[in-house]
């Protein structure tokens, strides 16, 4: 994560005047480690352990299952990398050697669940960032009645995901008002499309607000004049928003969009609560996240594995996205949004 | 209009012949008028987008069961009766209990996130340090980390501590979970402060803690209050660890709504949940339309999804 290092900003305050410099900028480290210590060892005991935890248990086996030829229990043990390659060729340790695994197990989804993690982050983020600039532009523009739309904007963002799935549960209900107003008899929680498209909707619902409010500060960002001076030089609007607005809004667009991808494909409460991960009768909707607390009700060997093979997948993302599109998070995008702005 | 046409517009169309200004004063105001009604439509669809399903959860709250179903879209069959289901514990919810736990645990996540994250983003926003980039790129990493990779672990060590089915197992994940967005927030709003006044109170004799906390942290104090905020929803909102890491003893509010039971089996006891549903969103509702635009700088500042 060095890649997104922030450039120091702040001046060092003055302290007392006999020190030397050298001396002077060792003690203020000190004084920020100190101040930092709290912050760094909660995150080193609930993030950082767990995970090394984590990584050396993905590479033994449990103890506790039974092999089903002797009906004794299996002895656990190093294993290396076979937990990682169950999971990446679909294949089970029965009998202790690696066969196709049983439909329904776990193990059997787990090209299925990368599948639908990615479709359902896609799509929603894809769909919130076309409908969250519309907002937003709606947002930005004077007229009577903006206090209402933004505080209207925020109920679905301040709703409970977990209330959220039930709400829409209740709606997607087969004789639920959904289908009563379309005239449908839609299976929407247990229909293969439609309960991806259940959720889809879902999520966007809930999430667009906050795209368009990032997206809002953005464009709030962008100087007047630059509009008044392309308004001078004859831009039509549509001109006006590819050459102005879109370039100038970049940075905050290109944040927004990689938290909420990198949101979206750790998606766990909204399916679990409105489908379970079900769907087409199988694991239509069955997210990463799902398939790992699936499996922490088998063993926690294989668990770990795919729980870090999901992590490796989010950061592989964060890092081709940062490299990719120069997302700027750590918070001089302000600085950045000035060079932009001069250029034009 | 002929004698005025070309490319003159904005200051230009002012100067040009009174008879002519008039009519295209008219025509200009028409113009604005149609895009004002054109704004106005699509804000109200907005509007009812966002509102119509937590209108639907609050109406089917207050309606009777045996009318569940019934579309129609205005308050009908109106009864209190599910709200006070809702408390029943007949059937195994204990939502009552889930609420006082809820505000239990984000109360106390919230005061120990604050109180560790104002020193490490004072330190991180007003210090100029070695290793400052690794350690913002620390907190950034851990904010984007998937909580799953966290419950195998995190449930064995607290099994092999004794502490299964006590509040700290939530309470410990929850702070490091609330820390990343605190720091990240609390950070973006200290790089603003003031900070010549830290100097003048130095220059007037202050200890450096002294400094901060009589001239900073009251200047600072909007600031920290939505932070806390922030924490808070979030906290409340939380549902992945408490699944897996809670029970009935500990359940929040929303392990209660995602479990949550009627007498017969296999049906969604819909009218009950809704009303649940209503009773756990309108303190955030409440909290949300007070003090929306410190939330609204809050989220936008931090960019960290609450």
């Amino acid at each position: 994560m060095t890649a997104v290092a922030a450039p120091p900003r702040s001046q060092p305050p003055k302290l007392a005047g006999r020190e030397s410099a050298e001396a002077n900028r060792r003690r203020i480290t000190r004084i920020a480690w100190m101040l930092l210590a709290p912050t760094i060892i909660a995150m080193l005991i609930v993030v950082a352990y767990p995970i090394a935890v984590s990584i050396f248990q993905s590479l033994f086996t449990d103890s506790s299952g039974i092999d089903p030829k002797t009906g004794l229990f299996t002895k656990g043990g190093f294993v290396g990398v076979q937990n990682y390659l169950n999971w990446l060729l679909q294949q089970c340790q029965i009998g202790g050697k690696s066969q196709a695994c049983p439909a329904g197990s776990p193990q059997a989804g787990f090209w299925n669940s990368v599948f639908v993690t990615f479709l359902f982050a896609v799509v929603t983020v894809a769909l919130e960032t076309v409908i969250g600039i519309w907002m937003a532009f709606i947002m930005n523009r004077d007229f009577r009645g903006r206090g209402i739309l933004r505080a209207a904007v925020l109920v679905p963002w301040a709703i409970p995901t977990a209330v959220t799935a039930k709400l829409w549960y209740f709606i997607f209900d087969p004789s639920g008002v959904l289908n009563t107003v379309l005239h449908t008899q839609i299976l929407w929680t247990s229909d293969l499309w439609a309960s991806r498209w259940a959720i889809i909707i879902a999520d966007t619902w809930k999430t667009t607000p906050f795209m368009a409010l990032l997206i809002l500060a953005g464009l709030q960002l962008i100087p007047e004049e630059t509009y008044e001076a392309a308004r001078m030089d004859g831009a039509s609007k549509i001109q006006t928003f590819f050459r102005i607005t879109v370039p100038l809004l970049k940075p905050a667009l290109v944040v927004a969009i990689l938290f909420r991808t990198l949101d979206a494909l750790r998606m766990y409460d909204l399916p679990a609560i409105l489908t379970g991960g079900g769907g087409g009768g199988g694991q239509g909707t069955t997210t990463l996240s799902i398939l790992v607390v699936q499996q922490i009700k088998q063993s926690n060997d294989s668990a770990s594995a795919l729980s870090t093979i999901t992590f490796i997948l989010i950061f592989a993302v964060a890092f081709i996205f940062i490299r990719l599109l120069g997302a700027n998070i750590t918070g001089n995008a302000e600085k950045q949004r000035k060079a932009v702005a001069k250029e034009a | 209009m002929t004698t005025v046409a070309g490319p003159a517009t904005g200051i230009a169309e002012k100067q040009s012949g009174e008879v002519y200004s008039t009519t295209r004063e008219r025509a200009r105001r028409r113009r604005q008028g149609r895009a004002a009604l054109f704004t106005g439509i699509q804000a109200a669809v907005i509007v009812i987008w966002c509102l119509l399903p937590f209108y639907w959860m609050v109406v089917i709250g207050l309606r009777d069961p045996r009318y569940t179903f019934d579309p129609n879209p205005l308050p009908s069959h109106l009864t209190f009766e599910n709200y006070v289901s809702a408390f029943d514990t007949a059937n195994g919810n204990y939502l009552g209990l889930a609420l006082a736990n809820s505000f239990f645990i984000c109360l106390v996540v919230t005061v120990i996130a604050l109180v560790v994250g104002i020193s490490a983003s004072y330190a991180l926003a007003r210090l100029n340090f070695t290793g400052k980039g690794l350690v913002m790129g620390f907190i950034l990493g851990a904010s984007m980390f998937p909580g799953v990779a966290l419950l195998t672990p995190l449930f064995k060590m607290f099994t092999d501590l004794g502490w299964s089915g006590q509040y700290q197992v939530l309470i410990i994940p929850y702070i490091a979970g609330a820390l990343p967005l605190t720091v990240y927030t609390l950070n973006s709003f200290f790089r603003e402060m003031p900070w010549e006044l830290e100097e003048a109170a130095r220059i007037d004799g202050c200890t450096p803690a002294q400094a901060f906390r009589i001239v900073i942290l009251p200047l600072a104090a909007p600031a920290v209050f939505t932070t806390a905020i922030l924490a808070f929803i979030a906290s409340w909102n939380e549902y992945l660890l408490v699944s897996v890491l809670g029970n009935t003893q500990i359940q929040t509010v929303t392990y209660a709504i995602a479990q949550f039971t009627g007498s017969i089996p296999h049906t969604q006891p819909y009218t009950t949940i809704m009303a649940a549903g209503t009773i756990v969103t309108i303190p955030l509702i409440v909290l949300v339309l007070i003090f929306q635009r410190r939330i609204v700088a809050g989220l936008t500042a931090g960019g960290v999804k609450g």
